[in-house]
């Protein structure tokens, strides 16, 4: 691990809320993106010179189209409900990490410009002119949000700053101030088809190369296809499966849940990549140009059904906004959920009874779960109220024999984020990522010294990465965090398959 | 961060990151430098993982997988060694930035 240049918070047995310092993470910036990394995404390149009157024109269109974004900004009481529910908040001290505190970083302008009493009295209702030094602590702490929105489940009025952070970012991007790391990734996403980069023959090479894994391993043939015109499934998983740690051993999983369904599946190189960072940066426009890929690509290889990989931002998109943004799916199999979750898949194959499990092979591990936050907060599974939360956990318990969940308070819906998400996954935020992961850590922690938990699974590319990096900050072993799909591989069992019956019957049957 | 690094009296440009800008510069002194940088000196070892790189990236036009990459340290230099941790024991910042960065070859980017 890197040596850390700043201070990394001491974990304790109970979450303790700090002292407000102010200021301590003035400093954060990620890197802004280039004029080039903007062009594409069809942004300016950089501040333009009315940055003021177009930023506000922004913030009105914004406005009158997102009715929840003025309520957020109206409603808020200061009650105080907030300011101790926000990760960066527990793990920075700095009060500008309170949900409220970054609230009023965008409330103070709305109110200037957009209301009576901030027209006429500003000092007295907290509204500030948008100057410079505004627009710079914009950058700076709407960058420290991961849109995990755990702060709105404990919002008496439901304020989901999420949507409030997503909305500077935009209007911050309309004015030619964006972010490197997303920017780039939505780039490289539709220059060619992933967030990594990865072309097609890199992708095929990697895919041969778990074909050989898992038959060196097992002695079974099983198949990781790609761009199969007429397989039954497509699957969509985010680019990470391929390329990074313990990622690829969930895309290993998921390819051993589809041999033992025995139905035909396949990924795409045009729609190699599940996640969206158009969400991210709460452009519509970009988040729709992302998911197009998925829709030309289930057209293209002519499949019935869609099926997400493990990433948790992307469910989101999936479940609550793929209709509009790359519907209508008619073309699909109507018997099945548009877009299924791998967890649903497997969970429901498990029901049937159609999976075999020899859950010694896990016996090395005693496993936790981290509840990733869109999964959790912004989406569902299966067809009761809660299945995300459920259906993760019991594939757990069918394939291990030792689980424990953490602490209830941070867990199901007021899970604790894993300090990288919302587009924060990147090395010039490192402080940030790491003393925003403390309370989730510090949750770890406790149940590894009561119930001796070594392991934690996920089902986000993100929060996988992100441990795999923080972990070991905090004297943690980077590979404790492990994919949900990984525990699976580890315990299927599989059996022999003849390709030539595969197609046909059995796909009927499967989930 | 500068935005340009010496290498035996030739200035390179490097990104913000420390990448370099232009991947077709790259000289093996390059490699040494960056390691430099971060107070590592290279060895054997270390050329024999950025040589892999650099091939891998000639042919495929991007870093390799993880697994890719390891699968092949192992196969050459014994399955021990077909790891992360050994890589992570000559790379500490992690195979796929830092090694890539003394490689020459672009940041690997996303949810990694």
């Amino acid at each position: 691990m890197a040596k850390a240049t700043f201070e990394v918070p001491e974990l304790s047995q109970y979450l303790d809320v700090p002292p407000v310092t102010p200021q301590t993470m003035a400093h954060s910036l990620p890197f802004v993106a280039k004029p080039e990394i903007q062009a594409p995404l069809g942004f300016p390149g950089e501040l333009v010179d009315d940055w003021q009157e177009k930023a506000l024109d922004k913030m009105g269109e914004l406005l009158g189209k997102y009715r929840s974004l003025r309520v957020y900004l109206d409603s808020c009481v200061k009650c105080g409900s907030c300011t101790d529910k926000c990760h960066y908040y527990l793990g920075t001290k700095d009060p500008k990490n309170m949900p409220v505190g970054r609230q009023d970083l965008m409330r103070k302008v709305y109110r200037r410009y957009f209301t009576l009493a901030g027209k006429l009295f500003p000092r007295l209702v907290g509204a500030e002119d948008f100057t410079k030094e505004v627009l710079d602590d914009w950058y700076s702490y709407y960058h420290q949000c991961s849109q995990c929105r755990r702060c709105s489940v404990f919002c008496p009025y439901g304020i989901d700053t999420a949507e409030i952070s997503m909305a500077a970012r935009e209007i911050m991007d309309s004015i030619g101030v964006g972010q490197k790391y997303c920017n780039e990734i939505i780039g490289k996403v539709y220059k060619i088809g992933n967030n990594l980069g990865l072309p097609g023959p890199a992708l095929r090479d990697t895919l041969e190369g778990l074909e050989e894994d898992v038959l060196d391993d097992t002695g079974v043939a099983v198949r990781y296809p790609i761009d199969q015109v007429g397989a039954e499934i497509l699957l969509v998983t985010p680019s990470a499966d391929f390329f990074a740690e313990p990622h690829v051993d969930g895309l290993i999983g998921y390819g051993k849940v589809f041999h033992e369904a025995g139905v035909s599946w396949t990924l795409s190189s045009h729609a190699s990549e599940a996640a969206n960072f158009g969400m991210f940066i709460g452009s519509y426009e970009n988040m729709r140009r992302v998911a197009q890929r998925i829709r030309e690509a289930a057209i293209q290889l002519k499949v019935k059904r869609i099926v997400f990989g493990e990433c948790g931002h992307a469910w989101r998109v999936a479940y609550s906004f793929l209709n509009t943004l790359a519907g209508p799916w008619d073309f699909l199999d109507p018997r099945y959920p548009v877009p299924q979750h791998i967890c649903e898949f497997t969970y429901n194959l498990i029901q049937e009874g159609k999976l075999t499990f020899d859950k010694g092979e896990n016996d090395d591990k005693v496993l936790t779960y981290h509840d990733s936050c869109n999964v959790a907060r912004a989406s569902r599974m299966g067809n009761t109220p809660g299945g995300q939360f459920e259906i993760p956990r019991a594939i757990i318990r069918a394939t291990c024999n030792h689980f424990y969940d953490m602490d209830e308070d941070t867990i199901r819906d007021r899970t604790f984020c894993c300090g990288g998400g919302g587009g924060l996954l990147t090395d010039d935020l490192m402080e940030l990522r790491v003393k925003g992961a403390k309370p989730r850590v510090e949750a770890l922690n406790n149940v590894m010294q009561e119930k001796g938990v070594t392991h934690m699974a996920a089902i986000c590319a993100i929060c996988k990465s992100q441990f795999t990096k923080v972990l070991p900050y905090y004297g943690m072993e980077m590979d404790q965090i492990v994919s949900l799909h990984q525990l699976v591989s580890n315990a299927i069992v599989l059996t022999e398959r003849d390709e030539e019956e595969d197609d046909e019957e059995d796909a009927e049957e499967a989930a | 961060m500068s935005d340009t690094i010496e290498v035996d009296g030739k200035q390179f440009a490097v990104d913000e990151e420390g990448y370099l800008a232009n991947l077709n510069d790259w000289v093996p002194g390059v490699a040494n430098v960056m390691a430099a940088q971060d107070n590592l000196e290279l060895t054997d070892e270390h050329w024999d993982i950025i040589n892999f790189l650099r091939e891998y990236y000639e042919e495929y036009q991007i870093a390799p997988a993880v697994r890719v990459l390891t699968k092949a340290v192992g196969k050459k230099l014994g399955k021990d060694k077909g790891n992360s941790k050994y890589l992570y024991s000559l790379f500490p910042y992690g195979p796929a930035k830092q090694a890539c960065r003394f490689a020459g070859l672009p940041k690997p980017t996303g949810c990694v």
